[in-house]
């Protein structure tokens, strides 16, 4: 018995989204009485590896088949799958981005394993076992029981606090039994986004919204994200009118986001927005009309006009800077 | 060719969420009911491939798992474009319920792409569209914001974390669709209407399937507290409060 996490990384390295995934891992099998396993998949050094034992993995397995070069769906599934039955894993923790939402239900259906996803805190209770998720878009919460012997868990990103402990892992690299003409998907194409903080990861957002009036007045929003390590975000029509890249949208038919501080600039909080939002730990609002709903979801705000605030913000934390 | 549009019934986005049942249902009293928003979008996209002549797609068709009471839903997924329909006459409680229904539908009448919704704006499980595939042991492809077919040929572009790939992959698949596979939803059309009311709804009986999870309860999202309000002519207490009352920066 085990828990197992699949740890996902990025060019051969693992960021903090890792970290928390495999410090939620060890927490849960710490409560269920066993111990966590973190899967990688790909070429990983055994120095990056062994990181994953910083954050409590016991076992550390290696899979550098490559067949899991790009992410095809029924192969990753079928590799995860048999990993987990060699590990007899009775919880299997994945990330609730893109590469997680792809695997884990096919894993739900492969292993007859209830899903939990999406949740946000440790398990409720073990025995039952009861999982707490969003749902609504933000607008509520379900106590979600699941109800067979495997169990699958996705994390959302930023939910959970890496912790590190002193703990010695084993690394094993393995082999699993795929076969060629399980791939199906051809990648054909990537197109990254090279030395950007990404939105996702960010944990300062400084978004706007039509309230900023032209795409020409962003800069001292930019410059206020810049100062303060953030990432840029958006209101979707400031992406529909391409005043700002689509990768900014924020809110249900966009990115959803759940940094530490979320400043909204000239954005009005629609429900739909709030709903990529509202998991943010601080939310702050600027805009021009007090009775605007973002004021309710904000724990500070100010009234007043962006074109005239965002400048004075900018100076203010290059003072606090300079001291 | 032919496309499966998998499509969920969901309150509209700009609902008052409510349970009653000591929270263990949603209030429908004043609901309005609309097609999920992905799926709507993914729709959309499936009726502009399907105007090109070029790409092949003959036909698109709408699925269902509900009740009777959300054949509204699928009355306005007719209306918008698609040539036909099929409900399974089941309610589920949740996703592996939802996509065990779907597969047996697909199994009797195969489909090249079948497109599913990133997630429903109610449960938002992200979900459905995996399980189906699975169910199928067909590859699928997720987060895709971008679907082209020519001569029957797919190309995709998905998002992956910090960039875009454009995969090819073999049919019949799953494209689980988000944000940018097609621009604004299609609306219907006073003659799209019309010709709805004599399109045909197919009703299938379900199979038995239990689920996996079970609901304990909702829960309402805690108040948040009241906004502290900055003065305009002083932004730079802000920036202060947020250093050393909330320590976020
Ligand atoms: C199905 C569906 C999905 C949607 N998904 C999303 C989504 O994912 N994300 C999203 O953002 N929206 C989404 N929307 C749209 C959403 O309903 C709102 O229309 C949108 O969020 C409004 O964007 P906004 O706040 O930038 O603009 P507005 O609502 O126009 O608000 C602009 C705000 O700026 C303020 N303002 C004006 N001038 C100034 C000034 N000089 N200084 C300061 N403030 C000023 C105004 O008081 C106002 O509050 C969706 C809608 C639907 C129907």
């Amino acid at each position: 018995m085990s828990v197992l996490v699949f740890a996902e990384n990025w060019d051969g390295n693992f960021k903090k989204l890792s970290f928390e995934l495999v410090s939620y891992a060890a927490k849960v099998a710490e409560m269920t009485g066993t111990t966590a396993t973190a899967l990688s998949i790909g070429q990983v050094s055994d120095d990056e590896l062994k990181k994953l034992g910083n954050y409590g993995a016991k076992k550390i397995i290696s899979l550098k088949s490559d067949l899991l070069k790009n992410l095809d769906s029924q192969a990753y599934t079928a590799a995860i799958a048999e990993i987990a039955q060699n590990e007899g894993a009775k919880i299997i923790v994945l990330a609730n981005n893109n590469m997680g939402k792809s695997i884990a239900p096919r894993l739900s259906v492969r292993l007859k394993a209830a899903i939990g996803s999406g949740t946000n805190k440790l398990p409720q209770s073990i025995d039952p076992f009861v999982v707490y998720r969003k749902v609504y878009s933000g607008n509520a919460f379900a106590h979600v029981k699941l109800n067979s012997e495997i169990k699958i868990l996705t994390l959302m990103q930023n939910s959970f606090d890496p912790v590190e402990t002193a703990n010695e892992a084993s690394i094993e690299e393995r082999e699993v039994s795929i076969d060629g003409a399980l791939v199906k998907t051809q990648v054909k194409d990537v197109q990254k986004q090279t030395g950007k903080l990404l939105l996702t990861d960010a944990e300062i957002v400084v978004s706007g919204g039509r309230g900023m009036k032209s795409p020409d007045n962003w800069g001292p929003l930019v410059e206020l994200a810049d100062l303060l390590g953030a990432a840029t975000a958006c209101s979707r029509p400031v992406s529909d009118e391409g005043w700002r890249p689509h990768e900014e949208h924020t809110g249900q038919t966009g990115k959803i986001v759940a940094p530490n501080l979320y400043i909204a600039v000239g954005i009005s909080g629609a429900t739909q927005h709030l709903a990529g939002v509202s998991a943010s730990k601080y939310i702050v609002a600027i805009n021009s009309d007090k009775d605007a709903p973002i004021f309710e979801a904000a724990q500070y705000g100010i009234v007043g006009d962006a074109a005239k605030i965002l400048p004075q913000l900018v100076n203010a934390v290059k003072e606090v800077k300079a001291k | 060719m032919k496309i499966l549009v998998c499509i969920s019934n969901v309150p509209d986005t700009t609902t008052k969420v409510k349970f009653t049942d000591n929270n263990t249902k949603l209030d429908s009293t004043g609901v309005q009911w609309v097609i999920n928003p992905w799926d709507e979008l993914a729709l959309t996209r499936a009726l502009e491939l399907k105007d090109n002549p070029a790409s092949g797609v003959k036909g698109v068709t709408v699925a269902h798992v509900g009740p009777a009471s959300s054949e509204p839903t699928i009355r306005k997924a007719l209306a918008i474009g698609a040539d036909d329909a099929i409900r399974v006459n089941f309610e589920p409680t949740e996703a592996y319920q939802v996509a065990t229904q779907l597969a047996e539908v697909i199994k009797n009448e195969p489909f090249d792409i079948i497109l599913c919704g990133i997630e429903s704006s109610d449960y938002n499980g992200s979900t459905v569209g995996s399980m189906l595939a699975e169910f199928l042991n067909a590859p699928s492809v997720s987060a895709v914001s971008g679907l082209n077919v020519e001569n029957g040929e797919a190309t995709i572009t998905r998002d992956i974390d910090g960039g875009k790939e454009t995969v090819s992959v073999q049919k019949p698949f799953v494209a689980i669709v988000q944000k940018g596979i097609a621009k604004e939803p299609r609306i219907a059309a006073m003659r799209g209407i019309m010709q709805a009311r004599t399109k045909q709804i197919k009703v299938v009986e379900p199979v038995g399937v239990s689920p996996l999870t079970e609901l304990i309860e909702f829960e309402p999202p805690k108040p948040r507290a009241k906004c502290i309000f900055v003065d305009a002519e002083n932004p730079k207490q802000l920036i202060e409060l947020l250093q050393n009352e909330a320590k976020v920066i």
